[in-house]
């Protein structure tokens, strides 16, 4: 055995046997990471800790929770009234679900500026999608357990997406309903896997962190770390910045949950659900809005629900539609563009699917649809024909211009040293 | 021990191999079965109980909504009108085309699965202020489906008619639903 890499020697002895000292020293300490991130890469650290506080305050919630029809409702509106602290676990949990959503979204939206699914973190990129896909299906769920009118009509008009599956599209709303209806057995199977997804995504988020480990952060300027010149330890680097952006963040979190707490829900969801009367006006919650106008704009049933889907699954595709090699914005002036109309598109969709499916909304939904498919099938695979791209930097510790820059030429010199 | 494989060794291994593999599954798929099928409707939810329902009360032009199966059923006792409008459309323009007579059982009374084809909401249209579309049947305000009055889809996105659940009148005014 080489010499002992602790000081502690309990922790040499553990780690002789069970080597987590180094592994968390390796991955977690000495971690090189390209010096030049910005703040948009505090984002996978919130989420992780976002997912954390969703499990904590998700499994106190449960232990005073009823899932049963007659039940349901009553007993969230006792976690509000009655169990001790209930009202800030409740907030946290339901605030939590749209904060996750923010975080994840400015996190996608990072990536796509970046180039960061590019080769060689394709597969990273795709286990992204895929914890996006979970994180709805356990949103969804979870929105349903309060039992309210917007629970009882979201998990009908979402399971009937199903419904337009030719030929086995009623049996198998039939199956995930166990009954006839929304009813008592859809209730419970929800919360049990409402209560499973989030320990799945547990799961998918570790190969996610085994997959970026291997190749390392992506970086602004989108080139690969040439050296050690190019990289700085992880810690106390980025675990500083990060705790910083954590601070932010749980300030602005903590805002949320003390003073508008239901800003981001919806107040039909404070009646207790009735399968005889639908609310005059249904909407999902704020997240999935983009893909509810998706939905809505196809006059198509079953097209509707294959295009609203196919806005994802165009995301699991995306590293081999988009043929530039150059992988950041900041050198590809034509795809800078097009990405801030993609944002633009995006918040106009969100847009539009909390608006009543009419007159103008509808022909304006059309149009934001169409442009989404677009940018990722069409401009995306033409436009490196057309774009000329900046030259990119020799490495990330060498700017473009050196010569001109005295600060330049002193980092430089730094790093010879 | 190092015998050499004889291709008559080879078929013999490969022959357990294969049923081995196909025995494997069956019993795989044979557990697995249960798992999935647990989560159809129990044996209680589908002995729920049929529903009947009393129309003496019903007046010409009005409407009720009984739970059938968690769900709504819209009865109405449609109008003069309602049933010459109903009869007289032309099957031509039609997304699921049927005549009224396939619809229902007693041109009075029209018997319907309250539930919105297209994603499961409750149309608008039994009480009497509500909104009820361009055709004057029922009008689901989720994403604007228009049924006419014997409950045809007419205009949005819903793919077919509103269903017409089974049912037997057991008198004049009496229906069993289920």
């Amino acid at each position: 055995m080489s010499k002992p890499k602790f000081k502690n020697p309990v922790v040499n002895w553990i780690d002789y046997r069970l080597p987590i000292f180094t592994f968390m020293n390796h991955e977690l300490n000495e971690y090189p990471t390209p010096k030049n991130l910005n703040y948009f890469w505090n984002f996978g650290s919130l989420a992780g800790i976002t997912l954390v506080t969703m499990i904590i305050t998700g499994i106190v919630l449960s232990m005073n929770y009823t899932a049963h029809v007659d039940y349901a409702f009553d007993s969230v509106e006792r976690i509000m009234r009655d169990v001790n602290h209930g009202w800030l676990l409740r907030y946290i949990h339901m605030n939590g679900a749209s904060f996750f959503f923010i975080v994840v979204y400015i996190h996608i939206f990072r990536g796509l500026y970046y180039g960061s699914y590019k080769a060689p973190r394709e597969i990273l990129w795709i286990l992204g999608v895929l914890i996006l896909l979970l994180m709805m299906a356990t949103a969804f769920m979870g929105y349903v357990l309060p039992w309210g009118q917007m629970s009882f009509w979201g998990a009908t008009v979402i399971t009937n997406l199903f419904s337009a599956i030719p030929l086995v599209g009623e049996s198998i709303v039939t199956w995930l309903w166990g009954g006839f209806s929304v009813d008592n057995p859809t209730l419970n199977r929800f919360f049990s896997l409402h209560f499973v997804l989030p320990f799945v995504i547990v799961g998918v988020v570790i190969l996610h962190l085994v997959a970026l480990h291997r190749f390392g952060s992506n970086n602004p300027i989108g080139i690969d770390v040439k050296g050690k010149q190019d990289t700085v330890p992880f810690h106390p680097y980025y675990t500083i910045k990060d705790l910083f952006g954590l601070s932010v963040f749980t300030t602005i979190f903590a805002a949320a949950v003390f003073f508008f707490p239901n800003f981001m829900g919806h107040p039909d969801n404070y009646i207790p659900a009735d399968p005889m009367v639908t609310p005059a006006h249904i909407v999902p919650e704020w997240y999935f809005l983009p893909f509810y106008a998706i939905l809505r704009a196809i006059p198509d049933k079953l097209g509707g629900v294959l295009f609203m889907f196919g806005a994802i699954m165009v995301l699991f595709v995306l590293p081999w539609l988009d043929k530039s090699s150059v992988r950041s914005s900041q050198f590809r002036p034509l795809y800078k563009l097009f990405f801030w109309i993609l944002v633009i598109d995006c918040i106009a969709l969100g847009y539009l699917g909390a608006k009543p499916a009419e007159g103008i909304y509808v022909i304006l939904s059309r149009i934001a649809t169409a442009y989404y498919f677009f940018h990722f099938l069409i401009i995306l695979p033409l436009l490196p024909r057309i774009e000329s791209t900046r030259p990119l930097p020799v490495s990330i510790s060498t700017p473009i211009i050196t010569a001109s820059s005295n600060a330049s030429t002193v980092m430089a010199m730094r790093e010879k040293k | 021990m190092t015998k050499k494989n004889t291709p008559e060794d080879q078929n013999k291994r490969d022959f357990l191999q294969v049923s081995t593999y196909a025995l494997g599954a069956v019993g795989a798929a044979s557990f697995v079965w249960p798992l999935i099928d647990q989560m159809n409707p129990a044996a209680d939810t589908l002995a729920l109980a049929s529903t009947e329902v009393d129309l003496e009360a019903l007046e010409e032009g009005q409407s009720i909504t009984v739970k059938w199966r968690g769900k709504p059923v819209f009865i109405r006792h449609r109008t003069k009108e309602e049933i010459s409008s109903a009869k007289d459309q032309l099957l031509d323009g039609l997304r699921d085309p049927q005549t009224d007579d396939e619809r229902v059982q007693n041109d009075k009374y029209i018997v319907l699965v309250g539930v919105c084809t297209h994603l499961g909401c409750v149309p608008l249209g039994q009480k009497s202020g509500d909104v009820k579309g361009e055709y004057g049947g029922w009008f689901c305000p989720c994403h604007g489906s228009h049924y006419d009055h014997s409950g045809r889809i007419r205009k949005g996105p819903a793919p077919t008619n509103l269903e017409v659940p089974k049912y037997s009148f057991l008198s004049d005014t009496l229906i069993k639903i289920g």
